[in-house]
């Protein structure tokens, strides 16, 4: 019987050997990496010596790392909680009352720039805030000066574009968490007199409390790991103005060849990571049980 | 629904027909506005692309043309890099739905303590963020010599989108229905002549939701073949871009969107074949629901 039990489960076998070969053994590799000195070539390519804590300690004291956790923190709190999962909510709303070519219309257009494969967004966002782009020659239209948006205000520049990129996701969520509420709770509400904002905050809001929390921390989850979008508008840069936690990752492997310190970066945002999964699976079992 | 709605409406449509109109103009200005800022920062790309002397300034070309087209439609610029970007993509479509495939079935036909476990670890794997791994994947490949190797690409991508596979393939068998199954058995068939014959048809829609989801993730990805594969012949199209950008990027706009917009075709009708036969929310569910 028992036999025949795990005889069952073995077409669970192929998947569990790739999800640890390909995503446990890396996450447990780069623990281990953060405690040695690990590099792209050299001594330490070949021979890596253990330093303990000695990368972490780097961090604390190094300038770049505490910047970079800062602006990740601005970078996600910015683009995903306020900009895409706001606007999302935002065009969900009105989107209940508009007309339906209206919303048809716009729902396309917030999604075309979620559906393009990541650099062509990336490279649209950058033509877009160059200092001869788009956004200048509307501001211009309109006897606004512009500026260099990726070089005088880099962080401005990717959160928006984070914005616009990720929105639709949000976007799609919440209309159909809406769609679910039933119509006939708040039209009792406007019945009894309560005004819109009030049957927002009271009545709509907490019926599609669930999915606003899943819909947060899957956008927390994914803004964490944004790298092709900073990467291509600004590189980080000017100097680490806009170096978020995977970007410094990156630099500090691949550009300067310290692997050691660059996996000790990748294990502090593997366990942030950890830390949003950990709430997003507990959110999905409440709402099951 | 129906009947409950019809008293309500006549009872708040008396005193504010107005207001109504006015909630719906309203909404529907603020709405296109929206739109408009979404659309804006694409104009620059349609426009570049048929403009052969292109800057970063979205304007109607003077003589527009498709000679950035023609520049770009060489075997070496665009063929070949679309090809591996096929190849990475079918390919890691293929593992991910055979790899969830079988590993939904028992799932969604057995109880088992091993279900639940199993099912809120994977889960778990899909918040990981995927590019704090590329530097120890990196590593990883490194001490396994597996770099620049499509295949060990291609089942790396499949495992960073597995999670969500199995997740999405399992909620789409749980909808087919056991009685048809058991017939099946009762017929001698045995459990896999049954997954062929009864159950992936019956639920081919979804396995093409979750083809497409996983299609159209390898299509966009750049950060993995970025770190992973190093040789140009091996590079998929969203890595040839970026180095066709950094290379020829103070004079090639117009060929860098035209190449953009060749690029971007095969997601885009994925995606409206997605959408218009099932609807995004019927896709997301899949996703989304525990």
């Amino acid at each position: 019987m028992t036999v025949r039990r795990v005889l069952r489960l073995l077409p669970v076998a192929p998947s569990i050997v790739l999800l640890t070969v390909f995503l446990l053994a890396p996450v447990v590799w780069s623990f281990h990496a953060s405690f040695t000195n690990a590099a792209l070539s050299g001594k330490g390519a070949r021979e890596p010596q253990w330093v303990g804590m000695d990368n972490y300690v780097r961090m604390a004291g190094d300038d770049s790392f505490p910047l970079a956790a800062w602006l990740t923190v601005v970078f996600v709190m910015a683009s995903a909680v306020l900009g895409q999962s706001g606007l999302g909510l935002l065009i969900a709303l009105l989107m209940t009352r508009s007309s339906k070519a209206v919303s048809s219309w716009v729902g396309t257009a917030v999604v075309a720039a979620w559906v393009l494969p990541e650099i062509v967004a990336a490279f649209a966002a950058y033509a877009y805030f160059n200092r001869d782009g788009t956004l200048n020659q509307i501001l211009g239209g309109m006897g606004i000066p512009g500026a260099d948006w990726l070089y005088s205000f880099p962080m401005v520049a990717i959160i928006l574009a984070n914005t616009w990129r990720g929105t639709a996701f949000s976007m799609l969520v919440y209309r159909a968490a809406l769609a679910d509420v039933p119509r006939d709770v708040s039209e009792a509400a406007l019945m009894d007199g309560a005004r819109g904002w009030q049957r927002l905050a009271f009545i709509t809001l907490p019926l599609i409390r669930s999915s606003i929390a899943t819909n947060l921390m899957l956008i927390t989850l994914q803004t964490l790991a944004v790298f092709t979008l900073i990467w291509v508008m600004t590189a980080g840069g000017p100097a680490n103005a806009s170096t978020t936690l995977p970007v410094l990752a990156y630099q500090e492997a691949f550009k300067f060849g310290d692997i050691g310190y660059g996996t000790a970066v990748a294990s502090v945002l593997i366990v942030l990571g950890m830390v949003f999964g950990a709430v997003y699976v507990q959110l999905l079992r409440d709402k099951r049980a | 629904m129906s009947r409950t709605e019809v008293p309500s409406r006549t009872a708040s449509t008396t005193p504010g027909t107005g207001s109504r109109r006015r909630a719906k103009l309203g909404a529907n200005a603020a709405l296109v506005l929206v739109g408009v800022c979404f659309v804006v920062p694409l104009l620059w790309l349609v426009l570049a692309a048929v403009d052969p002397q292109a800057s970063y300034q979205a304007k109607v070309p003077e003589t527009p043309s498709l000679d950035n087209f023609r520049a770009v439609l060489t075997p070496e610029l665009l063929f070949r890099p679309l090809a591996n970007s096929f190849l990475l993509s079918a390919g890691t479509a293929a593992v991910n739905l055979l790899a969830a495939v079988l590993a939904a079935y028992p799932l969604s036909r057995y109880q088992s303590r091993f279900n639940k476990p199993f099912l809120y670890t994977v889960l778990f794997g899909t918040s990981l963020p995927v590019t704090a791994i590329m530097v120890p994947v990196y590593g990883l490949f490194v001490q396994l010599q597996l770099l620049d190797s499509m295949a060990a690409t291609i089942f790396f991508m499949a495992t960073t989108t597995l999670p969500m596979a199995i997740w999405m393939t399992k909620n789409f068998m749980d909808s087919v229905p056991l009685e048809l199954e058991e017939a099946a058995w009762i017929d001698g068939a045995s459990n896999l002549v049954a997954l062929r014959t009864i159950v992936l048809p019956l639920m081919r829609q979804g396995l093409g939701v979750v083809l497409i989801f996983v299609f159209i993730q390898a299509w966009g990805n750049f950060f993995v073949p970025f770190i992973l594969l190093l040789s140009t012949g091996k590079q998929p199209a969203s890595v040839s871009i970026f180095s066709f950008f950094g290379q020829h990027g103070a004079v090639a706009y117009g060929q860098l969107a035209a190449f953009s917009i060749l690029y971007s075709v095969p997601v885009l009708v994925l995606y409206a074949l997605v959408s218009r036969g099932m609807g995004n929310s019927f896709a997301l569910s899949g996703a989304m629901k525990g």
